[in-house]
Parts: C-alpha cells; sequence; structure tokens
C-alpha cells in the first residue's frame, strides 16, 4: 500500500489505454508519455502495460507501508527519498516507512512512477487508467491509500539503469500528416499552418491543448465524425485545438492535421507558453 | 452498396471511409453493413471499427500501409458476399415529464404555443434512430425529432445537468448519460443509465437500433429508478423487423 500524503498538482493512474469501447463513446485514455511509462516499466521487468502514477507538473508526497522496487521516469520532478536526491530511470529498492516527494520539474512536465509489479485496482473495461465516469475516482487524493504488492527480494538487479536521451523534452518540431479535412485549406492556410512557431495556452490538460495563435478560417463545422488522440481541430473562431489521450470519440470541428504518435509524446511534456510548430512528414 | 466513397488516411494507423455529407438512413444502413463485413471479414490488425453519420473509422493495431489497407478495404466494400441481416433493436426507455424535471417545459410550451402534454405527446410518437454514440461515454446521436419541437440550445449553458436529463438541441433530442454541463432544453427525465461500465456491452444500445421514449408519473420513475440502481431492471425491448 502506498498512503497519499499530497496529491501533487493532478495525480492519475494510467497504463496504456482502454481499447475496443470507443463504439460506446469511451475515450482512449492511457499515458500522455507512454515510452516513459514502458520505459519505467521495462526497468522494473513489468508487464508493458503495467499501471503507473502519472504526476503533472507538481508531483506527490507518498508514504510506502511496504518493500518494494520502483522507478522513475518522464519530467525531472527532482525525486527524493527520505528527503535525500535520488535518480530517474534506475530501479530503486524501497523499504516500508519510506517517503518518496518530487518538486516542480526541471524539464518536461509529467512524471511516472512505476512499482514493482504495477499499481493495483480495479480494472475497467479492460484498463485501470482513470477516467471521470468510467473508474471509481478519477484523481488521486489526500489520504488515498494506493494499492500495490509488497515485493522483497534480496537478489534482485537494482543496478538496472537507463541512459534517456532527454532531447525530446527539447524539441519544438511535431511531425504530422494531413488531416481529413486538411485539402480543404487554402494553400495560404496550408503553408502558415505547417510552417508557423505556436505556443501552447493555458487550456492545456489531458483532454486537449489549445494554442494561443490563431489561424484565419473560413470552413464551416463538418458533420459529426470520428476524433483521434493527436487530431488537430480548426474551429470557426480560428483557435486550433490538439486532442489528446482523455479526448472524445466524436467531433464536429474540421480535422487538419493529425499527429505523430511519437509527436502526441512530445507535446505532452509540453506546458503553458512553451512554443512549438507543425512538420508535414511525407 | 452503390455509394461513392472517399478513403482518406488519418495518421499512421487509421484510415477513414467517408459518404456522401448527408445525414441520412439509408447512409446508416450502408455505412453498419460496410462495418459488419469489415467485422466478419478475415482482415488482420484490426483494433476497431467505429461509425458515425456518414463515415467509418477503421483503427489498426499499428502502422500500415494506407495504399495496400485500402485495396483490402474497397473489395470487401465491393464483395458480393451477402452479410446476414444486422440484428437491431427497438428500447422502450420510459421518460417522467413532470415539471421536477422537465426544467425548461414551460419555456418550451410558451414558445411553440403547445400545451405541455402535446409537446410530450409529439415527442413519444416516434421511433429514433440510433446514428452513433459519441460526445460522451453513452450519449446517443438520435435522429427523427418531430421538426416542430426543434429549439435552439440556450444562450447560457448550465453549469449542471443531472444525468439522465432527456432534453432538446437544436434539431437533435438526447439523454444526458452522466452529469455534464450543457446548453439543451430539458423536457423529463429518464431513470434508465445509458451508461454503466461494470455492464457488458456498458451502452445497451447500439448504431442502428431504434429508441422510443414513452411518459411514466414519477412514482413510476422512482419505482424504476429503484430497479436500475439495483442493476435488475429490464428494459423493455423488441427485436426490428424492416
Amino acid at each position: 500500500m502506498i498512503k497519499v500524503l499530497k496529491h501533487g498538482f493532478y495525480s492519475t493512474i494510467q497504463d496504456l489505454g482502454r481499447f475496443g469501447v470507443q463504439e460506446f463513446g469511451v475515450p482512449y485514455s492511457g499515458a500522455m508519455d507512454p515510452q516513459a511509462l514502458k520505459l519505467a516499466n521495462a526497468l522494473l521487468g513489468n508487464d508493458e502495460n503495467s499501471a503507473v502514477l502519472e504526476m503533472t507538473m507538481v508531483g506527490a508526497q507518498l508514504e510506502f507501508q511496504c518493500d518494494t522496487f520502483i522507478c522513475i521516469s518522464g519530467a525531472s520532478m527532482q525525486p527524493k527519498v527520505n528527503r535525500k536526491k535520488v535518480p530517474t530511470y534506475k530501479l530503486l529498492k524501497i523499504n516500508a516507512g519510506d517517503i518518496l516527494s518530487f518538486s516542480a520539474p526541471k524539464i518536461g512536465f509529467r512524471t511516472y512512477l512505476a512499482v514493482k509489479g504495477g499499481f493495483q485496482g480495479e480494472v475497467v473495461l479492460g484498463s485501470r487508467s482513470m477516467y471521470l465516469g468510467v473508474t471509481p475516482s478519477a484523481v488521486i487524493k489526500n489520504g488515498d491509500e494506493l494499492s500495490i504488492h509488497t515485493y522483497i527480494d534480496n537478489n534482485f538487479n537494482h543496478h538496472a539503469v537507463l541512459k534517456v536521451n532527454h532531447e525530446y523534452f527539447n524539441k519544438t518540431e511535431l511531425l504530422v500528416n494531413k488531416g481529413p479535412e486538411f485539402d480543404l485549406l487554402s494553400k495560404a492556410q496550408q503553408k502558415k499552418l505547417t510552417s508557423f512557431e505556436f505556443s501552447i495556452s493555458s487550456h492545456n490538460n489531458r483532454m486537449a491543448y489549445q494554442l494561443e495563435e490563431l489561424l484565419e478560417n473560413s470552413l464551416e463545422a463538418i458533420i459529426t465524425s470520428p476524433v483521434l488522440p493527436g487530431t488537430v481541430q480548426l474551429t470557426p473562431s480560428g483557435k486550433l485545438i490538439v486532442l489528446m489521450r482523455d479526448c472524445q470519440t466524436t467531433g464536429g470541428y474540421p480535422r487538419v492535421l493529425q499527429l505523430k504518435s511519437s509527436s502526441i509524446e512530445l507535446l505532452s511534456q509540453k506546458y503553458t507558453g512553451q512554443t512549438c510548430n507543425f512538420k508535414l512528414d511525407h | 452498396m452503390s455509394f461513392k466513397l472517399s478513403y482518406k488516411s488519418f495518421g499512421e494507423q487509421a484510415i477513414l471511409v467517408e459518404w456522401p455529407k448527408q445525414i441520412l438512413e439509408t447512409i446508416l444502413e450502408d455505412v453498419l453493413g460496410f462495418k459488419e463485413k469489415i467485422n466478419v471479414s478475415d482482415v488482420e490488425n484490426i483494433q476497431e471499427v467505429r461509425s458515425a453519420y456518414q463515415s467509418l473509422l477503421i483503427v489498426f493495431n499499428d502502422t500500415i500501409s494506407f495504399e495496400t489497407e485500402v485495396v483490402v478495404l474497397k473489395s470487401i466494400y465491393n464483395s458480393e458476399e451477402i452479410v446476414s441481416e444486422i440484428k437491431s433493436n427497438i428500447w422502450r426507455v420510459p421518460v417522467c415529464y413532470d415539471d421536477v424535471f422537465g426544467l425548461d417545459l414551460n419555456d418550451l410550451s410558451e414558445t411553440k404555443n403547445l400545451s405541455k402534454s402535446e409537446i410530450v405527446k409529439r415527442h413519444t410518437q416516434v421511433l429514433y434512430t440510433v446514428y452513433f454514440i459519441g460526445f460522451l461515454p453513452g450519449f446517443l446521436y438520435l435522429g427523427g425529432l418531430d421538426e416542430t419541437l426543434s429549439t435552439p440550445r440556450k444562450a447560457m449553458p448550465r453549469m449542471v445537468i443531472e444525468k439522465g436529463a432527456v432534453a432538446i438541441g437544436g434539431n437533435q433530442t438526447g439523454i444526458y448519460p452522466s452529469q455534464s454541463p450543457g446548453g439543451w432544453n430539458i423536457i423529463g427525465q429518464t431513470p434508465v443509465d445509458f451508461f454503466n461500465p461494470n455492464l457488458k456491452p456498458p451502452c445497451f444500445a447500439k448504431s442502428g437500433d431504434r429508441i422510443q421514449f414513452y411518459g411514466v408519473s414519477l412514482k413510476e420513475y422512482n419505482d424504476i429508478k429503484i430497479l436500475v440502481d439495483a442493476e435488475v431492471y429490464q428494459i423493455e425491448s423488441e427485436v426490428r423487423h424492416d
């Protein structure tokens, strides 16, 4: 068991997501940066889809009530065990009573905590990923007790460490494909969309990232049709919305671009005010 | 099947098929027929096939070659194979149109110069078509609202609309499957769950089904609600034959 002393800014349990139920209007959900989740699980020898704790912007403070091994990945939130700094992307041994704490991220936006065997808790429609109205709770709160297995193994190789290229936190180029309505844009709009530098507005969350700059637009709404994480929608006011993992399954705005999955991960580690640009991948 | 379809690449692992830009039952039937043909085909590597008014999204398990898969999909669409008739249901959904729930019923009655019972009559006499589910888990896009009941969305959306609220927005009617903000005009409330993640499937209705509402009293509403909350309520239904 892990006791939540402080829940941080926005912390949720996530695995790789919920598949095959989108026809009932259920979002995919799942880790915003699945690459970080997979690396942490790999270091622990976990199943790739084991559930982790995703922490956004400000990390949590957690008290372990059992022995286990953990691995921290994603944004660097200066993790400490019992107030002593510990590295990320490294297997760490944890004893019952240890307190794990985080600060604001130095680089990146979302940090992942994986534990040996994965976070337990109810599997709903094939996934443990939290989502309002689907799972019993939608976000971690102070005082919550998160179920994990005790793991004691003195022979467990806890020297495993991964040298991770943090370069992706600094990348600003998002690789995209044309969306279904891209060809309805004028040549000038297409050119602007795939070259201009935009900044991320304060309206960014697991559902969508809105961009600050407007793209002058005369496209009408479309007949409601499927959308995906990574779909870039263009609203009548010219606002661009990049859909993320918790997005709705259908939408009525023209879908002008589609982010490649590696670029969704990249964007999910960005925050308000940071700048990016779209680049068409041929 | 005789529609001219367009096939578009949608990201690295999905293909979007589009029918003419119209909301029509003949198109819906063709969309669902194609969906069924894909589902019974031996194409591997498909994660899901989901439909909307005039589009079908085929999502694959990993990156695909668009050109290769389109050839396969086109041959499936054009194949002569007759798919067994898709089984669709008519669901009879109880709705309490009492003033306790029908928050906008009085306003509608005044602006339309129709009595409340006439509005209820026109809302319950239609067999609505379920086009697809989207917006929220378990939110049905229904076609068939009586034109005289069409009402613009409210200028100021409500911050909270209760789960089960039956409402009219523009020329659509729908049921809020969970608590949500919203701008539709509320005319009643159903005790029936349109989304329950503990049930299989989590939503009883699917694309191509029909929904008919019928009015119940406040007492009947409460009686049904008790059964629904205990997860033992059996919604009235029959298999649909054309």
